[in-house]
């Protein structure tokens, strides 16, 4: 799940994490009444939306730009209002662009110099990591290939948590001194407790700048949460914003699958995640492009397999449909009722290769022949791969 | 022999009440598997009837160990309560953990695991099928089945699976079954991120396992335990291995339905899984459909 550039500052701001003063605005009128509220020499007024690449996008009604620097409040408003109900396009929005709802107006800061700071969960020591360096700004992992003498690893004990000597490693090693060392040193005591109280298993702030005033600062920031800890904090689900989503993924949530959209034009129905990405690969393999990856689970009910097949068929850019199940315990005739029960509600528009195998699978083939679809049987996944690649 | 778990392992249920634990707690009753008990709180003195089989059920692991000698517990708990539940398991002393639990928060595995070091207890999964040691009886019924795979698939033999996804378990067993061969434990490790048990700590079990002959390894993309497992292998496993590896395709910093299947920052991709999977001599299928024919290739049958 990701978030906006304000709905962070708003999670920087109740951990006290210091960040740029700033609102966020839904009207031009709005924008221009933060900017007077911030009243600062210089001020940024920044389109949100999901994607990265915002200062050199280009809205659809050729205004050019989806951040500005601006010195007058008036200024503000009069960019907001070209922003604000404009879709934004940009390397990342592909060219559909995103509708832009609302703008994040703040204080533009003098920089003095920008870090690198993040924190995440290494996987092969299972605890969290601080990954710091004085090389903020620019694209991490580049810095980490060229001169990881730059990039600063800090694990932490899961049960006691950050310690004092650790953060003062990390501010030695990033040679911040006084009173922005001091500075420093609360940002990330402050960020490892929200980083830990909201189950996140991201937060990268580049860059993390020392002002020309000598203030610390989190300028941009990157939240990845867990999702399997929303439940308990439904603040932070609260700031889902299904607009930015792709709409193939939001109908699929809704189904409670597990469902991630594709460029390529041979759609997948699958049940486990290993076997679902298998089967994406075993298309490729066999030439073909994965349109999606599809998880229907180990206990699909007849309305999840309907759903899921309404979601790919809907699917402009699919030209044909894999099934692929491997019934241990889940009956594969309830897959096939619900291929059953989708297509005569829908029709079937498009090649359709199935390949059942395991539990009851006699009588799942058997409910697709007597349905009279036009259905091409497969013995194996890489059958099945090769005959939907061949259908299109 | 086999690994892990056998005909007289004795084994609780934890959530054996629940609609998901108590279908699973009769299909392993079915399997011949000894199910001693059950544990839900508050239930305690109630029993969980399956056919002809009555298990008691206790409020409490410790209760139930105490009670009944049982060695492994299988948690079938909802996810808020399943660290708790794991960490009740090792604080009564179990040999043997197997999380089935799909959707633990990560922060609450972490401090499981750090919790666990130094016990005696082992921890297979979050989020996984489970384990099974088929018996000979029919449909490979008599022997262990802890989790949620099928059992009919299996057979008993000589091949040992490791995997981190249920359905491609499953499609490796059938295929050896197929093929005439059987399995001696079949250990799903779970997709999770932080999980109990690794494909190295499971190599090393199935390469003291005197029954073991050949490994069938199964991976995915995120995380580096494939790496880790096929550096071991190559100095020193003495069975010949085969494997496969699952999300080539997949599109770099997206969840591929597993918490831990996903790649990010250039990290825990399939090409580099197969090339160090290459380089250890292991035997890589490309597709799924190719798994029981790469084993035979690997192990000269």
């Amino acid at each position: 799940m990701n978030i906006h550039e304000y709905q962070a500052k708003e999670l920087f701001d109740r951990f006290d994490v210091p960040s740029p003063r700033g609102k966020m605005a839904e009207t031009a009128e709005e924008a221009k009444a933060a900017a007077e509220e911030i009243a600062a020499d210089l001020l940024v007024v920044k389109a949100q939306v999901h994607a990265g690449g915002r200062g050199k996008g280009t809205f659809k009604n050729g205004f050019e730009g989806g951040v500005h620097l601006v010195k007058s409040a008036d200024e503000i408003g009069e960019i907001a209002g070209k922003m604000i109900g404009q879709t934004l396009v940009t390397k990342q929005t592909g060219e559909e662009g995103r509708l832009v709802r609302k703008v994040m107006v703040a204080d533009a800061v003098e920089i003095e110099h920008e870090y690198y700071l993040a924190l995440l969960m290494d996987r092969e020591t299972s605890r969290p990591v601080i990954v710091a360096s004085t090389e903020g700004g620019m694209d991490i992992e580049e810095v980490a290939e060229n001169s990881p003498e730059k990039i600063l690893r800090q694990l932490i004990h899961p049960l006691a948590g950050l310690q004092g000597y650790e953060i003062r490693t990390l501010t030695a090693g990033l040679g911040f001194k006084g009173a922005a060392a001091k500075q420093f040193g609360k940002l990330l005591k402050n960020l490892y407790k929200l980083f830990i109280t909201l189950d996140c298993d991201m937060v990268e702030i580049n860059p993390l700048v020392e002002t020309k005033d000598g203030q610390v600062l989190a300028l941009d920031a990157k939240f990845g949460f867990d999702d399997n800890a929303l439940y308990r904090h439904p603040e932070v689900e609260a700031y889902r914003d299904t607009e930015e989503e792709d709409p193939r993924e939001v109908a699929a949530a809704e189904f409670d699958l597990n469902y991630i959209g594709l460029d390529g034009n041979i759609a997948c129905l699958v049940n486990g995640a290993g076997l679902a990405m298998a089967t994406m690969d075993a298309i490729k393999f066999a030439g073909g492009d994965p349109a999606n990856f599809l998880d229907v689970g180990g206990g699909a009910t007849k309305e999840q397999v309907k759903g899921a097949f309404n979601i790919i068929q809907s699917d402009p850019k699919v030209e044909a449909i894999l099934i692929n199940i491997f019934g241990g315990i889940m009956d594969c005739n309830v897959i096939a009722e619900g291929v059953v029960a989708a297509v005569q509600e829908t029709g079937l528009k498009l090649p359709l290769v199935v390949r059942l195998e395991g539990n009851n699978v006699a009588a799942g083939r058997e409910t697709l022949n007597a349905s009279g679809l036009a259905i091409t049987g497969a013995d194996d996944l890489a059958d099945a791969a090769k005959k939907a690649v061949a259908s299109v | 022999m086999s690994i892990l778990v056998n005909e007289d392992t004795k084994v609780l249920v934890q959530g054996i009440t629940g609609g998901f634990g108590g279908r699973h707690a009769g299909l392993s009753l079915d399997y011949g598997t000894a199910l001693v008990a059950g544990v839900t709180p508050g239930k305690g003195g109630q029993s969980f009837e399956h056919g002809d089989h009555k298990v008691p059920v206790f409020d409490t692991v410790g209760q139930a160990v105490a009670e009944t000698g049982a060695t492994a517990s299988a948690i079938f708990v909802p996810p808020p309560f399943a660290a708790d539940a794991i960490l009740e398991a090792v604080d009564a002393g179990v040999d043997l953990v197997v999380a089935i639990t799909e959707g633990i928060p990560v922060m609450d595995m972490m401090r499981v695991k750090e919790i666990m070091k130094g016990s005696k207890t082992r921890l297979i999964g979050p989020n996984c099928p489970g384990v099974v040691t088929p018996g000979t009886g029919p449909d490979s019924t008599g022997g262990c089945r802890i989790g949620i795979a099928p059992g009919y698939i299996h057979k008993k033999g000589n091949v040992g699976i490791v995997s981190r996804s249920g359905t491609l378990t499953y499609e490796a067993v059938w295929q050896v079954t197929q093929l005439g061969y059987g399995q001696s434990t079949c250990v799903g490790i779970g997709g999770d991120p932080i999980n109990g048990t690794s494909h190295l700590d499971v190599l090393k079990l199935f390469n003291d396992d005197p029954e073991t002959e050949a490994i069938i390894m199964i991976g995915e993309i995120g995380g580096s335990a494939e790496e880790e497992a096929a550096a071991w292998a190559k100095e020193h496993c003495k069975k010949p291995i085969a494997g496969f590896i699952a999300g080539a395709t997949a599109p770099p910093g997206r969840r591929m339905g597993h918490a831990g299947a996903i790649v990010s920052g250039g990290q825990g991709t399939a090409e580099a899984k197969k090339a160090a999977m290459n380089d250890a001599g292991i035997v890589v299928a490309e597709t799924p459909s190719e798994m029981g024919q790469a084993l035979l290739k690997a192990w000269g049958k």
